[in-house]
């Protein structure tokens, strides 16, 4: 077998490659060159940066397989940078390392795979995938403190039997072991915060690229009394606490922006809370909804999934919540469980009250 | 376990991989090791200073300035600037005039990066820095480049042919138009992928300044020289300790000088050779290509061509797969225009001739040199072939 290793220079694809060649495949390992700077450089921070393309290198060197850097900037810049700005004027902040996944990477990662001549897609996310071609199963990482199967949720069912991820039945610390037996200089590289430049800084982004997009405007409480002013709502998020420049009796924390008028609307803790979310553009990797509609729902990156109710809502999905919940973001996946079993998800839309119709 | 591999210092073994990327860089000629080696060993010494050992490295680096100045037919030796490469050569060749006079540069849409970026660094200066466009076979008309300069122009640079596709410039041309100008600025050239095939002296194009890189005729890496009258003001991009009559300072690099200019020598010697063997290679491997993929495009015809390119697309075959399939086949080949990381850019030089995206991210360089053999275009053939069959 030939495998695609889609390398980022982070110890976990280093391995997946390793892994590969252990068990007797060939292996090419390619990078996917996503964005350039301004003067045409790659960015130093965040991932695809200069030295990620090195140390990829570095590794594929190591491992003596061939590795090749594909550009796919033009894409990157259409798909995801362009849609951010978009999105994030309409009341949106998508999660880019999963738009990126799910309109540039694997898209063009599978495309790629089979006129490279490799019959199987290699990455080094976190996750598992089990079960026999023709009915997959998407599973959460054996390590669950590094689990990614969160930004694998938009993977197509028929992808499942073309996408291999070794790395998810170890535990980090069973990578980095390995790593270093090997002698990969990314052994003890420090974990990527799974951020790249657009969300590490995307406020900055929006700022140079989108400077429309950060409006000045008002602060206002949820009843829309005026508590003040700001220069841009794109130094706020919801949730947050600090820097409002507001001074009420109760601690006042962010429950929405509007970033198209430039509002921003404070309230109380207790308003933050969600009986349940919309969920726009659903996929299931599982391959169908689940007849069962109790799942868990995970609706952000770094947070527990948690027990919910699905219901159909014409083309979308709606969730709600056994308990509420804090901080719903529109933009952000919503990814729908089964014990460890991801099923499918979508991009939240709106935070919901009340109770299911 | 794997064992973890460490990259030999040796790379593949030549003898097993097709090489077909002669404009990207040349194997070393003999002539040019041999000459290096005592450079490289016990003849150490720095030309800048009073002792023998001096004396000697000394004597080696302006013999070798001799002998260039002389293959280059320069009336005098001190025409003859060692620099750290074409881009140096070029960067010197273009800021140089511009930064003595305060003046701006002419120049062309399908050069070199070292060109184009010195004019864009020149422009950040608040040069006048004019941008001529070429025709859709990569040709800069001379008028056109006439038209563009002005009072205020200090330079006009026009590359003798392009390092993509081996379009050759009719420089000759630009000069003699330039000349006619009633203030003429200077001409530079950067001639670094023609030389190997073309005598591209400053006596036959006419031009003030010529670029030439050793890398790209046998000679090391990392070396390279700017022909140019010693009475053409230049104000120096590497300031120092004033080598090079003030022009270039920094400490020689006497064993790459050494090799270089061997490697001059013997290129211009087998010239002759050279431009009939390879591009006898160079037309079976395109007539071979033809007759196996017979809707292959050429991108310009071969005689707007340096004898040893050769540059093409499949139509549906995207240049970046097709190279890696070659490579995979032990095949070098490349697309002329990757980046530092090695992706592939969208080509500026095949957007100047009006390529579209589609086209120019199809578009594959070939190219042959000195080590070229019989039947290594038949084989190059073959092995594109195979290639597209696999992708289509």
């Amino acid at each position: 077998m030939r495998a695609l290793v889609a390398m980022s220079g982070g110890v976990d694809s280093s391995v997946a490659a390793a892994l590969m060649l252990e068990a007797g495949h060939d292996v090419v390992g390619v990078t996917l060159k996503q964005w350039v700077g301004d003067d045409g450089s790659l960015p130093v921070t965040g991932c695809c940066t200069v030295s990620d393309a090195e140390d990829a290198r570095s590794a594929a060197n190591r491992l003596g397989v061939p590795y090749y850097v594909l550009d796919h900037v033009a894409d990157f810049t259409r798909e995801v940078v362009d849609r951010f700005g978009r999105e994030y004027l309409a009341g949106r902040t998508p999660n880019p390392c999963i738009e990126c996944n799910r309109r540039v990477r694997f898209g063009a990662l599978f495309e790629r795979m089979e006129p490279l001549g490799c019959d199987v897609l290699v990455t080094g996310h976190h996750a598992r995938v089990d079960g026999e071609p023709g009915n997959r199963r998407l599973l959460r990482a054996v390590d669950r403190a590094k689990d990614q199967s969160y930004v694998l949720h938009m993977l197509r069912r028929d992808q499942l039997d073309r996408i291999h991820l070794p790395v998810g039945e170890m535990t980090k610390q069973q990578v980095r072991a390995h790593a270093g037996r090997l002698g990969l200089r990314t052994a003890a590289k420090p974990d990527s915060q799974d951020l790249c430049f657009v969300a590490g800084d995307y406020r900055d982004l929006i700022r140079r690229r989108f400077p429309e997009a950060d409006r000045p405007g008002k602060i206002i409480d949820l009843d829309g009394t005026i508590l003040g002013e700001h220069d841009g709502t794109t130094g706020f998020t919801i949730g947050q606490r600090r820097g409002l420049g507001v001074a009420v009796g109760e601690p006042r924390f962010v429950v929405s922006v509007d970033a198209e008028a430039g509002t921003v609307v404070v309230g109380p803790r207790r308003a933050l809370a969600s009986d349940g979310c919309s969920l726009g553009g659903v996929s299931w990797v599982a391959g169908w909804p689940p007849r069962d509609s109790a799942v868990l729902v995970q609706v952000r990156y770094r947070s527990d999934a948690v027990p919910a109710r699905l219901v159909r809502a014409g083309d979308d999905w709606e969730v709600w919540f056994d308990e509420p919940q804090e901080a719903i973001a529109p933009g952000q996946a919503g990814v729908l469980y089964r014990g460890d079993e991801v099923l499918g998800g979508g991009t939240i839309a709106r935070a919901l009250q009340g109770a299911a119709a | 376990m794997v064992q973890a591999h460490r990259s030999g210092i040796l790379g593949p073994p030549m003898s097993d991989i097709l090489y077909l990327d002669h404009a990207a860089t040349t194997p070393m000629r003999p002539e040019a090791r041999e000459a290096m080696s005592p450079f490289l060993d016990g003849a150490f010494g720095n030309p800048s200073g009073i002792h023998s050992v001096s004396r000697f490295a000394k004597a080696a680096l302006e013999e070798s300035r001799e002998r260039a100045a002389e293959l280059l037919g320069s009336a005098h030796p001190l025409d003859v600037v060692f620099t750290g490469g074409g881009t140096e050569s070029d960067n010197l060749g273009v800021a140089g005039p511009a930064l003595a006079s305060g003046g701006g540069v002419v120049t062309t849409a399908v050069e070199h990066e070292a060109v184009l970026e010195t004019a864009r660094f020149l422009a950040r200066l608040g040069r006048t820095v004019g941008v001529v466009g070429v025709d859709p076979t990569g040709r800069v008309d001379p008028e056109a480049v006439v038209a563009e300069i002005g009072a205020e122009t200090a330079v006009v640079s026009v590359m003798a042919a392009n390092n993509e596709t081996g379009v050759r410039q009719p420089v000759a041309e630009v000069v003699a138009a330039v000349r006619r100008l009633p203030r003429a600025p200077l001409v530079h050239s950067d001639a670094v992928q023609a030389f190997v095939s073309e005598a591209v002296t400053l006596d036959r194009l006419g031009a003030d300044m010529i670029t030439l890189a050793s890398h790209k005729f046998g000679g090391p890496k990392g070396v390279g020289l700017l022909h140019v009258s010693r009475d053409v003001p230049l104000e120096p991009v590497l300031h120092g300790g004033g080598q090079e009559v003030g022009r270039r300072s920094g400490t020689h690099n006497v064993a790459g000088i050494v090799g270089m200019v061997a490697a001059m020598e013997a290129s211009v010697r087998d010239r002759d050779r050279f431009r009939t063997d390879v591009a006898a290679v160079r037309e079976e491997f395109e007539t071979a290509l033809e007759a196996a993929v017979p809707d292959v495009e050429s991108t310009v015809p071969a005689e707007a061509r340096l004898v040893q390119h050769s540059h093409f697309r499949v139509p549906g075959v995207d240049a970046e797969t097709l190279l890696i399939r070659l490579d995979g086949l032990g095949v070098a080949a490349s697309a002329g225009s990757a980046c530092q990381s090695g992706a592939l850019g969208l080509s500026h030089v095949l957007t100047a001739m009006g390529l579209d995206e589609r086209a120019a991210r199809s578009s594959v360089r070939v190219s042959f040199g000195w080590t070229s053999r019989p039947g290594d275009g038949r084989d190059a053939a073959r092995a594109v072939a195979e290639c597209v069959e696999a992708l289509r």
